[in-house]
């Protein structure tokens, strides 16, 4: 006979493990993880003129489109009384899952404040890891909604490893589907990171933060006297630092922004740049556009007015529209199709490039080309910035990423110089050199080494008649004839017929099929 | 006080033209030689090139992309944006002229047009003026002696004494001469101290009293004057035509009361007030006024019309006017082709009893300005979208801007005279606001809400007008159309199938057909239901049912809905992803969130911004430039001290203290630019 201890156990104990759970306690588990930290905690988090997690994933997403998971994940700490029922939340501090907007997939966790100030656990990690492994496995896009104390200090290490493990696959998913942070709360410590390595991080005025490290250490530190909000706050990241990308006034604004937005992404850099239907006939004629480049090449205009002039119903989302406004960057439709815009902006430091903006343009043309988004990069530049200032901080490492971006971009790029396109940064600016598949000039345009004064005492260094040098280097070059006559710009166009030539331009492009040479990853010059 | 300021005020483009009269232009018979025609805007142009006439447009330096110097043959920079470097440098437009050899000059409006000056030395030159004679021009320049020929050519003039009135029973007795009601009034009285309304003569023995005892506290002068008093005066005006060879037309009246800050607004021919008697006996005394200084070409004498029809001589214009359009509409005469005749030395074509009036005109005046500030305050900006309602029959719109145009701060804000035909007056007030909804202006304010409001007022639709009817009407300032609730729910109707339209369109799934949102409206909060079928919606909303139907393109500026079964033109100014969406209806625009319901409750818990204090700041109402700054920091400036002084379309704007403080710092130097909004001053 065997032996007793290994008799099979009687049936009757097998039988009872398969009698299914009572499902109160599921119930009961679904909704204590739908009020996340309690009533208190959410009263509280309104009164700071904020949403709870759930109510901005809700808004976020289209009606009745979001499917959560890991709804009953629970923190594993045990120390410091964690372990005790009433530390724990079905949940923990994060609400994760997927949903639609518009229709179109898209992945989302939403940190929620009122469980442990939305700390980060191990739990919390994996549950963030967890959808962007499956954002990755199907294609979608990532969204994060932060509001976080920054690491559960009761886990310790493991809330570390928790951050590492998310700044990994923010990594492994860049350049492959597209990853948005919104910022609603704040975001310290590590925790920036995520937010720094995602393509675009937008944040909302007077209630979110980010910064490495808060006020209180910066003034042991330091001995700085600083407010959260002039340290990390949505103006600071928005105007001085280029963090952010964009700030927008409160969660319902923010969050009705994110869906706007969002249509203009592609899902995954397997997609083409989506096609949305189109009211704004795509032949149509601006005549505003003939008048508007000034006569005197000193007079400045606004880049804007072409953008919008030009672009599909006036719509265009710009991007760090506060920070380095001598470039003007942003999304925008051409027949319906998405399109990233590129522009120096004459109005601002007169259009000039400078290590801010050159940075700002690099970041901006390497996320279109990772995404097949064309470019259609606008010229009106008079060179790079000189001076000290620039010089020590670097000018000529970062002009170089800009220079990088546009000549790496294997993108459909459409170029168009409405006045000056002077020096090396005429190369930069998506030149014909560079791999420009269509490249126009309008009649006011000048493609030169430098303007005319600068030019004339070089040549004609000592020489009486320096008025008229001048006026005869302006006849021969300040124009667009010597860049067409070598082929340098394709066309010479009327400023009118802008719009209908990129539109008709992109339909030819839209088949574009262009492969840089064979490498692990290119070397941009950081 | 009535009357058009002189020069700048009125120019209606910051262009002036000259045309040249050619060789072969069969009209003028000139052989070889040109002729130059001054004028600041396309009007003469068109008109030159009819006739076959050559034209050159002058223009500054900002100006050489404008309309009418695309149209001339010829163009001629005449210098820098500033008027007086340009468009008033007689040196630089006599030089024009030469180098051109122009054999004419068209005046136009403004500037130059009725300046001795500048018609002396055309004249020496041998060059023709397209207006009067040098001697018409000085004598009607005058206030006191065009009043003095008035009255000797038995032309109506304001009746008062001239003396001083030294008791209480004389000034009864100049009273019932001159005939009630009269004001008494201080001889160096001003604004309005010392000053009486008498109807009859008990009420003059007290004025005169009262007036007095005034005038002597506060002027130390207790002299008195009387005249008559013009109740409720109305400003109508008679258009002249006169020739070389002594005769003279009067083409009927324009009727010019509706003004703010003494400038006409709103225009129509005929006027409602005037019966043939009437018009007769001002047509006649005009024409009696403009023989009497050997008038010839164009010209308006302007007269104050009170309640009980007695019309009064008030000033002539020599000129062409802002308003002549509508003279031309209901008499069928281009007068700038009459004034290139007369000038030619022809006579008139026409007799008196040839002018007739056929059907109403309407003109309004298109500025570039904000009228919820005083009626108007300038607003510059580079028109984004610019479209005529020219679409329309029986409208015409006379401008010299088109679509990405600049508004600058140099010259006169106008930005079109937009004027509307009809058989009658109904037909032409419906057909003006129907241009008005149908006229697409982006990039600078525009009066067209005023506009709007105005012809569609009861009291103008019954002709119940005067020169105080906007500051009677809107006591308390232009506030905008006031919607009514049926109004309003036609609004939120319309923005909600819009919200819906561009949310359909980005949906690539989801097919929806019923709705719950939320709309806000001013202070007010609105819940919807939105049912859709095919193109058509139907928004259930505060109470009441609206059906919408529309083509719904979302990229068109124009918005052309049937609400309720009414043909709408609505216009969408903007749209955004928050749900904010800016709608131009009845002239007016209103700002309208629309949301989600669950966005709308969600929305309840965001924090009201708390907007900062402007009691200790001090920004530019409107840009223009800054001629002065009364302050330094450290001074202590009361409520209501000047702080400083805009500049702008030639206005000046004195900028006050909120409140009394003391000044922390200035951000503004005399003869800066600025910009609207821009920070001058701040104060602790």
């Amino acid at each position: 006979p065997a032996h007793p201890a290994l008799a099979r156990p009687p049936l009757a104990i097998g039988s009872n493990l398969c009698v299914s759970f009572p499902p109160e306690r599921i119930d009961m588990k679904r909704k204590a993880a739908l009020v996340g930290g309690g009533q208190k905690r959410i009263d509280a988090q309104h009164k700071r003129g904020k949403l709870t997690a759930r109510e901005r994933v809700e808004l976020l997403l289209d009606p009745e489109s979001f499917v959560e998971s890991d709804m009953f994940v629970e923190h594993r700490c045990s120390d410091f009384g964690m372990e005790q029922d009433r530390n724990k939340f079905p949940g923990d501090s994060v609400v994760t899952g997927r949903g639609r907007i518009n229709g179109r997939l898209v992945y989302v966790f939403s940190q929620d404040f009122t469980v442990f100030g939305g700390s980060l656990s191990g739990a919390h990690a994996q549950k963030i890891c967890k959808i962007m492994d499956q954002a990755m496995t199907v294609g979608a896009p990532v969204i994060g909604l932060n509001d976080s104390g920054g690491a559960r200090i009761q886990e310790g290490v493991e809330s570390l490893a928790g951050y590492a493990d998310i700044f990994l696959r923010n990594v492994l998913a860049s350049g492959v589907v597209p990853q948005i942070s919104l910022i609603m709360g704040p975001c310290a410590g590590g925790a920036v990171y995520s937010p720094a390595l995602t393509d675009f991080t937008f944040m909302v005025k007077d209630t979110s933060y980010l910064f490495i490290t808060g006020p209180d250490v910066v003034k042991s530190v330091t001995n700085e006297d600083v407010t959260q909000e002039e340290l990390g706050g949505a103006k600071t990241h928005t105007t001085v630092s280029g963090v952010a990308h964009h700030a927008f006034e409160n969660d319902v604004d923010a969050l009705l922004n994110m869906r706007e937005f969002f249509n203009f992404l592609p899902l995954s850099n397997q997609d083409p740049s989506p096609i949305r239907a189109c009211h704004d006939p795509s032949d149509r004629l601006v005549t505003s556009l003939d008048t508007i480049v000034p006569f005197e090449t000193t007079k400045a205009y606004d880049m804007l007015d072409i953008i919008h002039a030009i672009v599909d119903e006036r719509d265009f989302f710009e991007i760090m529209p506060s920070y380095a406004k001598n470039i003007v960057v942003g999304f925008a439709r051409m027949n319906g199709r998405t399109v990233g815009i590129v522009g120096n902006q004459p109005k601002v430091a007169s259009g000039c490039l400078d290590i801010n903006s050159s940075v700002k343009g690099a970041r901006f043309v390497r996320f279109c080309d990772a995404f097949n988004i064309p470019i259609i990069t606008f010229v009106d530049v008079p060179g790079f910035l000189p001076g000290t200032a620039q010089e020590y901080g670097g000018i000529i490492r970062h002009g170089a990423k800009l220079l990088y971006a546009f000549a790496e971009a294997t993108v459909p790029k459409i170029t168009i110089i409405t006045r000056k396109a002077y020096g090396g940064a005429y190369d930069v600016m998506s030149s014909k050199h560079l791999r420009g598949d269509v490249n126009y000039a309008w009649p006011s345009a000048e493609v030169a080494v430098m303007g005319a004064k600068g030019a004339v005492q070089i040549i004609f260094r000592g020489k009486e008649n320096q008025a008229e040098a001048e006026a005869e280097y302006v006849e021969k070059f300040a124009n667009p004839f010597p860049a067409a006559v070598r082929g340098f710009v394709d066309d010479i166009i009327e400023p009118a017929t802008t719009r209908k030539k990129i539109c008709r331009d992109l339909e030819v492009l839209a088949s574009k099929k262009q492969v840089n040479p064979w490498k692990k990853h290119a070397n941009i010059p950081l | 006080m009535l009357t058009e300021s002189r020069l700048l005020d009125l120019l209606l483009h910051h262009s002036i033209v000259y045309a040249a009269f050619q060789s072969r232009c069969c009209t003028l018979h000139c052989k070889t030689q040109y002729s130059t025609i001054y004028n600041p805007d396309e009007k003469v142009i068109k008109t030159c090139q009819k006739m076959g006439i050559k034209s050159v447009a002058v223009h500054s330096d900002v100006d050489a992309s404008a309309v009418h110097v695309k149209m001339a043959d010829e163009a001629v920079c005449v210098g820098p944006a500033p008027t007086s470097k340009s468009y008033l440098n007689m040196d630089a437009i006599m030089d024009a002229i030469r180098s051109t050899g122009a054999q004419a000059v068209h005046p136009g409006y403004g500037f130059l047009s009725e300046n001795k000056e500048f018609a002396k030395r055309l004249a020496a030159e041998g060059v023709t003026f397209i207006g009067p004679d040098t001697h018409a021009i000085m004598a009607m320049g005058d206030k006191i002696e065009s009043k003095l020929i008035a009255k000797a050519a038995k032309v109506n003039t304001i009746p008062g004494f001239d003396g001083v009135v030294e008791t209480a029973d004389d000034a009864v007795k100049i009273a019932q001469q001159i005939g009630y009601p009269v004001m008494i009034k201080a001889s160096a009285g001003g604004g309005g101290k010392g000053m009486r309304i008498a109807w009859n003569d008990e009420e003059t023995r007290e004025g005169f009293r009262f007036s007095s005892q005034e005038a002597a506290s506060s002027f130390g002068d207790d002299r008195l004057l009387i005249e008559k008093y013009i109740d409720n005066p109305r400003h109508i005006e008679i258009q002249v035509l006169a020739d070389k060879h002594g005769n003279a037309l009067w083409l009927n009246e324009r009727e010019c009361s509706i003004q703010r800050r003494n400038q006409k607004v709103v225009e129509e021919a005929p006027s409602t007030f005037l019966d043939s008697v009437t018009r007769r006996a001002m047509g006649e005394q005009a024409v009696q006024l403009a023989k009497a200084v050997q008038y010839s070409s164009a010209g308006t004498v302007e007269f104050l019309v009170d309640s009980k029809k007695n019309f009064y001589f008030l000033e002539m214009n020599t000129r062409l006017q802002v308003e002549h359009p509508i003279t031309e509409c209901i008499t069928g005469l281009d007068l700038v082709e009459q004034m290139i005749r007369v000038a030619k030395g022809y006579k008139l074509l026409h007799k008196q009893e040839d002018i007739p009036i056929n059907g109403w005109a309407i003109e309004s005046r298109v500025y570039a300005e904000d009228p919820y500030k005083s009626f108007g305050l300038p607003s510059i900006g580079r028109l984004s979208q610019y479209q005529e309602p020219l679409n329309l029959s029986n409208v015409r719109v006379d401008s010299g801007i088109q679509e990405g145009s600049d508004i600058s701060i140099y010259y006169d804000p106008m930005i079109s005279k937009l004027v509307t035909y009809g058989a009658t007056r109904a037909e032409a007030l419906s057909k003006m606001e129907d241009a008005l909804d149908n006229y697409v202006i982006r990039g600078v304010t525009h009066n067209i809400p005023l506009l709007r409001e105005i012809i569609t007022h009861p009291r103008f639709i019954s002709g119940d007008i005067s020169t105080n009817f906007l500051p009677e009407v809107y006591p308390d300032g232009f506030k905008g159309h006031q919607l009514e609730v049926g109004n309003r729910r036609e609004l939120l109707a319309s923005a909600a199938a819009l919200y819906i339209t561009a949310q359909l369109r980005s949906q690539k799934v989801l097919e929806c057909t019923h709705w719950e949102l939320c709309a806000e409206l001013g202070e007010g909060l609105y819940s919807m239901e939105v049912t859709k079928s095919g193109n058509v919606y139907i928004v259930e909303v505060d109470g009441g049912k609206v059906e919408v139907s529309g083509q719904w393109n979302l990229a068109s500026t124009l918005l052309p809905l049937t609400i309720n079964g009414t043909d709408r033109m609505l216009q969408c100014l903007s749209r955004d992803a928050s749900g904010q969406i800016v709608l131009q209806y009845l002239g007016t625009s209103f700002k309208v969130r629309v949301l989600s319901k669950l966005a709308a409750e969600l929305n309840s818990y965001m924090p009201e911004k708390v907007a900062e204090d402007t009691s200790s700041i001090l920004r530019s109402p409107m840009p223009g430039s800054v001629v002065a700054v009364s302050v330094k920091p450290g001074d202590t400036v009361a409520e209501g001290q000047e702080i400083c002084v805009i500049e702008a379309m030639k206005m000046q704007n004195s900028l006050t203290a909120a409140k009394q403080a003391k000044v922390k710092k200035v951000h503004c130097k005399p003869g800066e630019t600025v910009g609207e909004g821009d920070l001058l001053v701040e104060l602790e």
